[in-house]
Formats: structure tokens, sequence, C-alpha cells
């Protein structure tokens, strides 16, 4: 395993390019249209657990409400193309200015609570958001939901076969990995990392914490958000049954499985546990039963998650310490 | 109308405020958030009814077996689920995603096997009413009230009374210490578990009566709305977690009538909200002393 790490670490670039290679690929090997169809489920899951991960790895505060944006972000872009037949890019940014204005309301008054406070603060905003979901028909139509969403549609052009869509989602979450590796790999993110680690004494360093956390919470929001949009056009119809609290614990769950503050691991973790449930689909209502007893083991097991204890910077410097301490060997 | 929904939310209250407790005690003694509380009180109602339906006959036997297997549920859960990752000395969230999961099997579990569709729960303490003041008072309501009543008072006197109750006070302050003045650890965390699941399935016993049916689904509503009750007592603190109960279904029964049934959990939520803002350690929570 460790061997594996590092290799990874070394090619990590190399790895990369391949994946995204294969991925490119992959709609012009694979076209049955229900492996398409899950591709697409994943690579949306990817851009939540990631938007998550940020949240909940990196600056370290548990939210349980992250349904909430996702949900903000789907009826925004439904009731703006539906109503007023907006197009998918007007959309996507209205999803994204609309759930990140959430997330400033959420995260301005919440940001001075610690721990589990916060937690069920967050909470309880999903439950609110759902509850106006379903409650308010005029604007969200209620417990019937928004039927006939129409599908993606770029500058008139309109993608409805699932390759062209799975082109879009990957687009998308190529941009989310390209933002939050950005960030992470950033003066701000040492800040937030700092902030994970103690904010007393980030604080102390002159790191501004109240600014960094409502500024993650704002870009994990908008993150959401823009998935929610992709998904209104890509099911064509949402309602709210699609974004509770029980959403939000199983993207918290995507997000420690695979690793918390782990890039590659909010990746990983929400592939498997998208495509697991799938595989399992012939033993019917044994797949939650399944589903929860993996999790349970897997905490035992691996408690970091699949590659939260992993850190590729760590190993990679390491190689190139031994190699550099090498060559002043054989010059000696 | 106003007494009468202030009874009604007094008495749904005081259930809350049972699984209250147990999440209160488990964040007490763990510091952590207990989810799969929610799922023992729908499993204790479903233990009493199908031990009840398909084997004994005898409801008050029934219900006295399902508190003690839930109570054993609550230790499995800390023992098989928790103990390894305590001794690994791995992050908090772990227990947390560990509780998730093991509600998910309890509830996917429930549903395979007794069926998800919703089942009728005969009301047993049904003799009657009494109506005051235009207000009428079922004889359940007192009856639920009551024993929600003498449990809190039993489990007080347990926890701030007695050497058991010190020890888990000890664990609580520093489980590493306790360890050195001789106080089984794990003892205390176990029986934590099985009393805070006891409670629990009481609690869902007693609503199940009180609603006459129970369904699978029944469980995760409840446990985000004890969980609410009891940060908004303030964690850990157990006369905190009681009233927060208390609270919570005043506000539920008073906002479904006044405000909009709609938006019942809405309301208890936004009033939950409101008050963490305002005093950000819940109503009878100590201020903490941040140390670097």
């Amino acid at each position: 395993m460790n061997r594996l790490f590092e290799f990874c670490a070394r090619n990590g670039w190399k790895i990369t390019a391949v994946v995204l290679a294969a991925m490119i690929v992959f709609p012009f090997v694979v076209t049955s249209s229900y492996v398409l169809r899950i591709a697409i489920t994943v690579l949306m899951y990817i851009m939540l657990s990631l938007s998550l991960n940020l949240l909940v790895g990196h600056l370290g505060l548990m939210s349980m409400g992250h349904a909430a944006f996702w949900g903000i972000g789907a009826y925004t872009a439904a009731i703006l193309s539906t109503r007023f037949n907006v197009s998918s890019l007007g959309t996507f940014l209205a999803a994204m200015v609309i759930a990140g204005v959430f997330g400033m309301i959420l995260g301005l008054p919440v940001l001075k609570l610690k721990g589990y406070y916060l937690t069920v603060v967050t909470l309880g905003f999903c439950e609110i958001i759902r509850l106006v979901e379903l409650n308010s028909m005029n604007l969200t139509n209620g417990p019937l939901g928004i039927s006939r969403i129409p599908s993606l549609n770029f500058f008139g052009v309109v993608f409805k076969s699932s390759r062209s869509v799975y082109f879009v989602a990957l687009a998308l979450v190529v941009l989310t990995v390209v933002v939050i590796y950005r960030i992470v790999n950033s003066r701000i993110g040492l800040a937030i990392m700092s902030i994970r680690d103690d904010d007393i004494a980030a604080s102390s360093i002159g790191v501004n914490v109240f600014v960094y956390k409502v500024m993650v919470f704002i870009i994990s929001g908008m993150i959401a958000g823009l998935a929610g949009a992709f998904y209104a056009h890509y099911i064509s119809y949402i309602d709210p049954s699609g974004f509770t609290t029980g959403q939000s614990m199983d993207l918290v769950i995507l997000a420690i499985f695979g690793g918390l503050g782990s890039i590659p691991g909010a990746i990983l973790g929400a592939a498997v546990l998208t495509i697991l449930p799938e595989t399992m689909r012939a033993l019917m209502e044994y797949r939650s039963l399944i589903y929860g007893i993996v999790i349970v083991i897997m905490m035992m097991v691996k408690p970091d998650g699949i590659l939260g204890k992993v850190n590729f910077k760590y190993i990679r410097q390491r190689q190139q310490m031994e190699k550099a301490s090498g060559k002043e060997g054989a010059q000696a | 109308m106003f007494l009468q929904q202030l009874i009604n939310g007094i008495t749904i209250g005081s259930t809350y405020a049972l699984v209250a407790i147990g999440y209160s005690m488990v964040f007490g003694v763990l510091e952590l958030i207990n989810f799969a509380n929610g799922s023992v009180y729908m499993l204790g109602a479903y233990i009493t009814l199908m031990i009840y339906v398909n084997m004994l006959g005898n409801f008050w036997l029934s219900f006295a077996l399902s508190l003690v297997l839930t109570g054993m549920v609550g230790y499995c859960i800390d023992r098989f689920g928790l103990r390894r990752l305590r001794s690994k000395n791995v992050p908090k969230v772990t227990g947390l995603i560990t509780t998730l999961g093991i509600s998910q099997v309890i509830e996917h579990g429930v549903r395979i096997f007794f069926g998800s569709e919703t089942k009728a729960f005969p009301n047993m303490i049904d003799f009657g009413y009494v109506k005051v003041a235009g207000a009428t008072i079922g004889s359940s309501q007192v009856i639920i009230l009551c024993t929600s009543l003498v449990l809190m008072i039993c489990v007080s006197l347990l926890v701030y009374k007695t050497k058991l109750g010190k020890a888990m006070l000890a664990v609580s302050q520093s489980s590493e210490a306790s360890k050195l003045m001789g106080i089984n650890v794990n003892g205390i965390i176990s029986l934590t578990f099985i009393l805070s699941s006891s409670l629990a399935a009481v609690a869902g016993t007693m609503v199940g009566m009180y609603y006459q049916n129970v369904d699978a689904s029944m469980g995760f509503s409840v446990g985000m709305k004890t969980l609410a009750s009891a940060v908004l007592g303030g964690v850990g603190v157990l006369p905190g977690a009681m009233v927060g109960g208390l609270l919570m279904g005043i506000f539920e029964s008073l906002g479904a009538s006044y405000v909009s049934s709609g938006y019942r959990d809405a309301i208890s939520f936004a009033i939950l909200i409101a008050v963490i803002l305002v005093k950000p350690t819940g109503l009878f929570g100590h201020k903490q002393i941040n140390k670097v």
C-alpha cells in the first residue's frame, strides 16, 4: 500500500492526466446509457463531496446542511428555466450566486459557534430550507416538485444525449477540482488549515479567522449550488424529498469515507459510495442495510477514510530529499 | 385552545426530553453525537409491538423485554462499533459516521424484518379523559408525563447522587484521569449507552401508544428534534436536556396551531437557531475556556 502511495506521489501529474484522458475516452468506449447515467451521477456527487470536503476537511467545520445548498441551486435553476426561459449558463450563474448568498446568510451568524452547536444549526438550516421548499406552493410547487425542467442548453445548443451531458458534468468537475486545488495550495489554503488545527492560535499569528470562514462557506455553497443546477437540468424533475437532512448526512459520509482534507480522497469516496449501491441493485431492499454495514466496518478498519492519512505532498518532499541526499552521498 | 396545545406540547415534549437525556449523557462521556439514538427510539417501539403481537400477548411484559433488548443494542453499539475506535485514538468525526452507519443498519433492518408499512399500536394507557378549563386531558397524557418525570428524576438522582453517577461525571471531565483513579471507563461508557437506549425505547413505546401507530421512519425526525433539544438546553447538562425537550415539544405544538402546521418543525428549528445565536452554549451550558 505504501509503495502504491509513493508511486502516486512521484507521478501525481501523470496519473491525473491519465485519469482525465480515461474519463474523456470513457463515454466513447462505453455506450450503455445506464452506465453513463451512473457516471454522470458520480461526477455530480464528486462536486458535492469536494465542496463539502473544503468545509469539513480543510476548514474543520462539521456541516450537516450541505444538501440545502444543493437544493437551493437546483430550485433556482428549475424556477429560472421553467418560468423565465433562462439558458443554462444563466441558471448556473444564478444558482451559484444564490447558493453563495445563502452560504453567507448561514455563515455570518453561526461562525462564532463551536463544534456540535454549529453542526446542529446547519442541520436545522437544512430542515428549514426543505420545509420552505415543501410548503411554499407558489414558489416551488410544494411536494409536487417542479417537472419538465429543460435540458442543458448553452448558446442555443441543446445538450440532450447522455454523452454530451457527461462532458458538461466532467467539465464542471474539472473546474471544481482546479478551483479547490488552487485554493488549498495557496496562502488562503494554509490559512484555512491553520484555522482547522487551532483557530485561536491562527488568529494570534494574524489570520483573519472570520473572513476565511465566511469565504469558505460561500465557496462551498456556490459549488454545491452549481451541482444542484446541473442536477435539476439533468434529471428534469426535482422535489423537496431529494434535499433532506438525510442527504446531507450521506454527503458527510462521502467526504469522510474518502478521507477528510484530501482532494483525491473526496473524489474516490464519492465514486466508491455512488457505484457501490448500484452494483448491489440485485439485492433490492438489503442494499441500504449493506451500505450501512460497509460504512461501520470501513470506519473500524480505516478510521481516517481511504486517503485521510496519506499526505502526498509530504511523501513527495521526502522523495526529493532522499534523492538530493543520495546525490550528495555519491559526490562525496 | 392555548391550554390544550400547551398540554399536548408538554406531553410530547416530555418524551423528547427522555431521548434528549440520552444524547446529552453520551455526549457528556464521549463528546460524541450518537445519531443511532433516534433509530433506537424507533426500534424500542417496534420490539415492544412485535413481541406483544407475535409472541407474548402481554403488553407490559413485552415492554419490559423491549427495554432489556434495546439496552443490549445500546451496549452492542458501543462495544462493537465504538470501543475499537476509542482505543485507536482516531478523530471524533469517525465515531459520528459509525453511529450514522449503525442508525442506517437499524432502520433498514427494521424495514426488512418487520415491513416498512405503518403499523397500528395498541394504547394500553387510555382510561378516559377529564376536561379542565376547556382543555381535554387524556389519561395517556398524564401517564406519559408522569412516567417521563419519574424517569428523569431517577436518572438525575443516579447521575448526581450516586457513586456510579460520580464516576460518570468524572469520565466526562477526563477519561484518562478517571482511569488512573480506578474507574472502569469502558464500563461506565457501556452503562451510559444502555441507559440512553432504554430511555429512548421507553419514549418510543409511549409515543407509539400516544399516536397509536409506529413506522420505520419515525426515528429520524425525532432523532433530529431531540438532538436539537439537547443542544438547546446545553449539551452534557441533564436538566438542560429536559427543559430543552419540553420547550421543543411546546414550540412545536404551539407553532403548529398558531402559525402553520406545515412549518411546525421549521419553527422549532428557527427558535433553536435563534437561542443558540444569542447564547452559543445553549440555555444551561457553561462557557468553556479555550486553551491554546
